[in-house]
């Protein structure tokens, strides 16, 4: 509270802004003594490095990177770091509350709400949104048989705008304080008057620099699927990933600038005394609630499309099956795509829009659940029948069909307006958004990187640790959040610090005990990393195609050149690889040699990061009013791009010969696989 | 199998592209399959979608801009506030700006440097021209009391009109970098692709000042 009153009472500096001495909370140790730890393992992380002689490694092959693949990569790490962010936040939400009964806990109010807030944020745009962008780059490319994205310095400056805004978020946890507003910062409780402090500012800036990030990424992915496939990759032949990525980044293309302008909307009316949602001079907060979900809804389906993707893929490829109803599937993801920009209204069923809107609503939001339903039966019937490989990738997926099914069910019952008027904000839709989201995206998430790990990195994650990690994971799920749906049944709603119903309590200590239980799955997820790694020679995986694969990424090696292919390859089928395995396979010799030409391949770039060093700049300025700063972070970015534009050597080539060099490898690794006599270059 | 590869690459498709340059009829091979497209088009292709988001987010302050149109919390209306004269002569200057845009663009094609920036130069005169009048009746605005935050109407009036205007100054800042480098580099085919874009920019700006002209002007100052 004193840290608010000096900031309102406070001059703005012209040097400092609103930044002062006691903006860093030295009272309250938890957040200080959090970030001390992160702060010490990431120096530890670098003079590690340092010493190791790793710096100039990483700064040429990784972060100045443009290679999609490692853009990719980062962003599934990032994701992987944030989600242990995230997920702490978690416990400490579901400590309290299993103690909080008639008691204040442990986490003051104001903390607690940060803790909620924050966690929100961070598990949708900083855990969710990058895992799936960083899968989608890195597969996408070699899905579709081609060298590298449409834009690939713009990857990078994506990718790294991202990581500057999950590092401003993090910053907010020293310096200042995080929104206490929940993670749609609804007005007007996020206005300068009921919020005076800097929490909502870093949200804002947070959120719009890493979409600009999101954005140009959707553009890049969109243009890459359309204009970039190989030789006979019409529509109709993509592998379902990529179709759902499509849709996913058409949503984002769509949607994301939505949000940029509800989130200007809401920083004008806090930096400059606009009225768009205030309770004065006209603002309308019902507004801000309509703009955000009207993004908020199709989010929801940009992180769900490109994880039923990746749950097609892995269970069409460990069934030993094409994937059942291939182009009804296109079909209900290009309807899903549609249908989830008709039913934001029913976020707030109680807006009371009156029961002609909510029947409308509801109706389209029940509709959708048969395009999903038409995808389960799809993955079913490819199941049924098939010779069934019960990998980790593929318990993951089972585990998501099972669990999303539910959550799909409580969904529909939400989508009865009657009903959502009783359970509207209570803890029973909070159960059900885990439901889909841990269930369906993480669930996605962890498969897709088992599936694609051996990929990346040439070795396959060990199965044991696997294996107990999902079982933790899908245990610890429901125990943590069946709980959930019992209590808001019983009344409970969400976001409480502490509560005076004696009933409730077994339930959350139950569900606290569930969140212990996904804490070991991640444990056995580290641990799986760990043994992996030390194991990498004995799971290597030589053929580059570990688990009999249909598509093009497995046709070539693991890990793939900097350029994926020798040669582009040439489609015939909807199932590319597993064509031209089979045909080898019955030919009893690999195919014809092509002719190898030599291509230009993107220099790396620093443009990226110099961006998001001078977008962090620039945010934290625009936090603290810090004026000057934002002049010179605008200006630096600026000056970065012309710097970029202005270079005469973009590209490097790969000659013919280096590339068929590399491809021999490749083919003779095939032989091997495929049991096929190697030809001998004449 | 890996083989990967194969095939020939049919990026040659047109044998029959003699008289269709464009390959309007799309050759033999369907043009969804003819691989990867041409730098050029990839990159125009990427800028569109680009445009389009941003249509999207101008979308979403005109929705705003209609919603609290009537939010005038007791202040002007925008009979009360538009002068019809000054935003005429800001959308001459802006669709003459264009038209020089459009001349730069025909001079890049003949590869003339001085002609390339003589129109560019005068996209940019035109281009500050019509924020001068914008910043104008901006500060008169203001200074008559009726600043965005006297209302709700008024705020969602100037974030949309003001949202416009970032975009032309940013576009100016682009529009100069954009001649230093022609200067500097001459017509490479990298320059050429982002004189490309930086047009369909410009022209589609004028798409949403036309919107704007006739969402917030005529039908504001038609008296409510």
């Amino acid at each position: 509270m004193s840290r608010l009153q000096s900031v309102e009472t406070g001059q703005i500096s012209p040097i400092f802004g609103k930044l002062r001495w006691d903006s860093i909370p030295f009272s309250e140790p938890l957040p200080l003594v959090a970030a001390g730890l992160v702060g010490a393992v990431v120096l530890a992380t670098l003079g590690w490095a340092w010493k190791r002689g790793y710096m100039p490694y990483l700064w040429k092959e990784w972060i100045t990177s443009v290679d999609h693949k490692k853009i990719g990569i980062m962003y599934c790490a990032m994701a992987a770091v944030m989600l242990l962010r995230g997920f702490s936040d978690a416990l400490l939400m579901r400590s309290q509350q299993a103690i909080a009964y008639n008691s204040p806990g442990y986490l003051p109010p104001e903390h607690y709400d940060q803790i909620f807030s924050a966690h929100g944020t961070i598990m949708i745009f900083f855990v969710a949104m990058p895992f799936m962008i960083g899968l989608m780059n890195f597969v996408l490319p070699l899905q579709l048989g081609i060298r590298d994205v449409a834009f690939p310095t713009l990857n990078s400056v994506s990718f790294w705008l991202t990581a500057a805004g999950a590092l401003l978020v993090n910053v907010s946890l020293v310096v200042g304080e995080f929104a206490k507003t929940g993670w749609v910062v609804y007005p007007p409780l996020s206005e300068l008057r009921f919020s005076p402090g800097v929490g909502v500012d870093y949200y804002l800036w947070a959120l719009q620099i890493s979409g600009v990030g999101t954005l140009l990424s959707g553009v890049n992915l969109v243009t890459t699927i359309l204009k970039m496939r190989a030789p006979g990759m019409g529509y109709t032949r993509m592998p379902m990933f990529c179709w759902t990525s499509l849709a996913t980044n058409l949503l984002i293309v769509a949607a994301f600038p939505i949000l940029t302008a509800t989130l200007a909307m809401l920083t004008l009316d806090r930096y400059l005394g606009f009225h768009f949602f205030t309770n004065e001079a006209g603002g309308n907060q019902m507004m801000f609630v309509n703009l955000i979900w009207a993004w908020g809804h199709p989010e929801v389906y940009i992180l769900i499309l490109p994880a039923f993707g990746i749950f097609s893929e892995v269970v069409s490829t460990f069934s030993g099956k094409p994937l059942f109803g291939y182009r009804s599937m296109i079909l209900a993801t290009m309807v899903i795509c549609l249908l989830s920009f008709m039913v934001w209204l029913h976020h707030f069923f109680t807006m009371g829009a009156g029961a002609d809107v909510n029947g409308f609503f509801g109706i389209t939001t029940m509709i959708i659940a048969v395009p999903t339903g038409v995808k389960v039966f799809n993955w079913l019937f490819t199941m049924y029948g098939g010779r069934i490989r019960f990998t980790t990738p593929m318990l993951w997926s089972i585990g998501f069909m099972v669990t999303f099914v539910i959550g799909g069910m409580t969904g529909v019952l939400l989508a009865v307006p009657p009903a959502d008027f009783v359970l509207h904000n209570s803890v029973f839709l909070v159960a059900h958004f885990h439901n889909v989201i841990i269930g369906g995206v993480l669930f996605g998430a962890f498969a897709g990187t088992t599936y694609w790990w051996p990929k990346a990195f040439g070795f396959t994650l060990d199965e044991t640790w696997g294996k107990r990690a999902f079982w933790f994971w899908i245990t610890g799920f429901y125990l943590a959040f069946m709980p959930l749906y019992v209590l808001g049944l019983m009344g409970m709603t969400r976001r409480l610090q502490h509560y005076d119903v004696p009933g409730w309590q077994p339930w959350l200590i139950a569900a606290g005990g569930g969140a212990l239980l996904i804490l070991c799955g991640i444990a056995c997820q580290i641990r799986m990393i760990w043994v992996s790694i030390r194991n990498r020679e004995h799971l290597v995986d030589a053929s580059g195609d570990p688990w009999d694969g249909r598509t093009l990424e497995w046709i070539t090696s693991s890990p793939p050149p900097a350029f994926n292919f020798a040669a582009l390859p040439h489609v015939e089928g909807e199932e590319a690889y597993w064509d031209i395995k089979s045909s080898a396979r019955d030919r009893r010799q690999l195919s014809d040699l092509p002719d190898y030409d030599h291509f230009e391949m993107p220099r790396n770039s620093p443009t990226g990061i110099v961006t998001a060093f001078f977008a962090t700049a620039m945010g934290f300025a625009l936090v603290w009013h810090i004026w000057w700063l934002v002049i010179l972070g605008f200006l630096g970015a600026w000056a970065t791009f012309v710097v970029f534009a202005w270079r005469d050597e973009a590209e490097y080539q790969v000659t013919a010969e280096e590339a068929e060099a590399i491809d021999r490898d490749r083919r003779e690794a095939k032989a091997r696989l495929l049991d096929i006599p190697m030809e001998r270059p004449a | 199998m890996s083989a990967a590869t194969t095939a020939p690459s049919p990026s040659s498709p047109s044998a029959s592209g003699k008289g269709d340059p464009n390959r309007l009829g799309h050759g033999t091979v369907p043009i969804s399959e003819q691989g990867p497209a041409p730098k050029r088009i990839v990159v125009a292709y990427g800028f569109w979608i680009f445009l389009l988001s941003d249509f999207i987010m101008f979308a979403g302050f005109f929705a705003a801009y209609a919603v609290l149109v009537g939010a005038t919390a007791g202040g002007p209306t925008g009979t009360d506030v538009f002068e019809l004269p000054l935003v005429a002569a800001e959308t001459v200057l802006l669709l003459l700006s264009s038209f020089a845009c459009g001349l730069a663009g025909i001079a890049a094609v003949q590869r003339s440097t001085r002609w390339f920036q003589v129109a560019m130069a005068a996209t940019a005169l035109l281009g500050a021209a019509f924020l001068a009048c914008e910043l104008y009746e901006f500060t008169h605005l203001i200074g008559e009391g009726a600043g965005p935050g006297r209302s709700a109407f008024l705020s969602a009036f100037f974030a949309l009109v003001g949202c416009h205007g970032v975009h032309v100054t940013l576009g100016l800042v682009w529009l100069t970098t954009m001649m230093a480098q022609v200067w500097a580099k001459g017509f490479r085919d990298d320059i050429l692709r982002r004189i490309a874009c930086f047009s369909l920019f410009w022209h589609a700006l004028d798409i949403i000042w036309v919107a704007l002209f006739t969402v917030v002007y005529l039908m504001g100052a038609g008296g409510a």
